[in-house]
């Protein structure tokens, strides 16, 4: 028993870590994307960092910057891509889920559904500022 | 030139094993006065970007442990949430003076070499509970890995215990809390937690960290992404440059002095941790 869990578990292990590498390179290839266009639009532009404003509105949430990418706003592009980056964990919790509920680890299965909860709560609570 | 240090700063994390994230935040701050809000920001996003990059390396070696990892994971993405949360309210000298505490410490735990806990220990109640124990692939005397056996099932794995599950656990919440405070992987504190603590085999304890930063640097990456503190034109030099300088470091890792190195690095992080608490007193940060 214990030693079939365990090559399940190597099993989920080397599928994660492929998902894990598929995200990053799209988020990467996103940004570069993103950045090269930013770049080779705003010219030498530069935005002072020395003094925190925070960004817009329309970079800091989910929907608005999904919005701004499908309109190839080059900003909106990179934050997307930086979107997919901090989502690539999120979906490795996800599949260690799934992972767990195949071999029907049910403790564990509660554990990774609390993990998840605390993930989500930081990217949706509307209060959280 | 952000994108240059970020790089130095990638390659240095991936060699001496302590990721990127420190480096940064001192960097941009210090060296190219920017904000320490918008230095987070990008550094969180880096820190993300080096996990679950080097992650997929990792798993294949078979050294990480799921189960501690997931279980750690509930202590340090709860703290990475109250971290964010405090980063709110107090001012960013006082975060600059933190961050140079954790420097220092930083710089002490890589200068003193890990050592492997003594494996045969019993085990543990709440471990056992928890499923926590585990295996590793074995190594033979001359350190190099036992060869698979001939039919073709997995290597040799040398069994462990995990020890003092709930001082691990209060200790990654600490760890969760200066990740989501200063935007770091707090990769020196995981270490104290899973290796003094709990007596988990060095190698096992590294790789499981690398496994959990990702998972607890995306619980304050949403907060802050919706505070503004992400600014895409500063995240993408830096997730460029760390990713670049993660991959050179890896690919040269087997050949290089790691010993020089971690004395190296130690001694630029102590430096720097001086300068932020300084600076963090002169209230200039």
């Amino acid at each position: 028993m214990a030693e079939r869990t365990k090559t399940t578990d190597l099993g989920i292990e080397i599928f994660l870590g492929h998902l894990l590498r598929t995200g990053v390179v799209i988020a990467a290839i996103l940004v570069f994307t993103g950045g090269v266009w930013f770049l080779a639009q705003a010219g030498g532009a530069r935005k002072d960092y020395k003094v925190f404003r925070g960004e817009p509105a329309e970079l800091n949430h989910a929907a608005q910057i999904f919005y701004g990418a499908i309109r190839w706003q080059p900003l909106a592009v990179i934050q997307f891509g930086l979107l997919v980056l901090i989502a690539t964990p999120v979906a490795r919790v996800v599949f260690s889920m799934l992972g767990f509920g195949i071999e029907r680890d049910w403790m564990y299965v509660g554990i990774t559904a609390l993990v998840l909860a605390v993930l989500l709560y930081s990217l949706i609570d509307p209060a959280a500022r | 030139m952000v994108a240059a240090g970020s790089f130095i700063a990638g390659m240095l994390g991936a060699l001496t094993g302590l990721g990127g994230g420190v480096v940064i935040v001192p960097l941009l701050t210090l060296a190219f006065g920017v904000d320490i809000r918008y230095a987070i920001g990008a550094s969180l996003v880096s820190v993300i970007a080096t996990s679950s990059g080097a992650a997929a390396a990792y798993l294949r070696e078979g050294y990480s442990n799921m189960r501690v990892g997931m279980f750690l994971e509930v202590a340090t993405t709860v703290g990475a949430l109250s971290g964010a949360f405090i980063a709110a309210y107090i001012s960013t000298s006082a975060i600059a003076v933190i961050f140079g505490l954790v420097l220092l410490y930083s710089a002490y735990s890589a200068a003193r070499p890990g050592k492997d806990p003594a494996l045969g220990l019993p085990a543990d109640r709440v471990a056992t509970f928890l499923k926590l124990d585990g295996s590793f692939p074995a190594q033979s005397a001359d350190g190099s890995r036992k060869a698979a056996a001939e039919d073709g099932s997995a290597a040799e794995r040398e069994p462990y215990h995990v020890r003092n599950v709930p001082a691990g656990f209060g200790l990654m919440y600490v760890a969760g809390v200066l990740s989501g405070l200063l935007g770091i992987g707090s990769g020196a504190v995981k270490v104290l937690a899973m290796d003094q603590a709990m007596k988990i085999p060095f190698k096992v304890s590294t790789t499981t960290s690398n496994f959990m930063i990702g998972v607890t640097a995306a619980a304050s990456a949403g907060i802050y992404l919706r505070r503004g503190y992400i600014d895409p034109a500063l995240a993408l030099p830096v997730m460029i440059g760390v990713l670049a300088g993660a991959l050179v470091g890896a690919r040269i890792l087997p050949g290089a002095k790691v010993k020089t190195l971690r004395v190296v690095f130690a001694v630029v992080i102590a430096a720097l941790g001086a300068q932020m608490i300084f600076q963090g007193f002169k209230g200039k940060l």
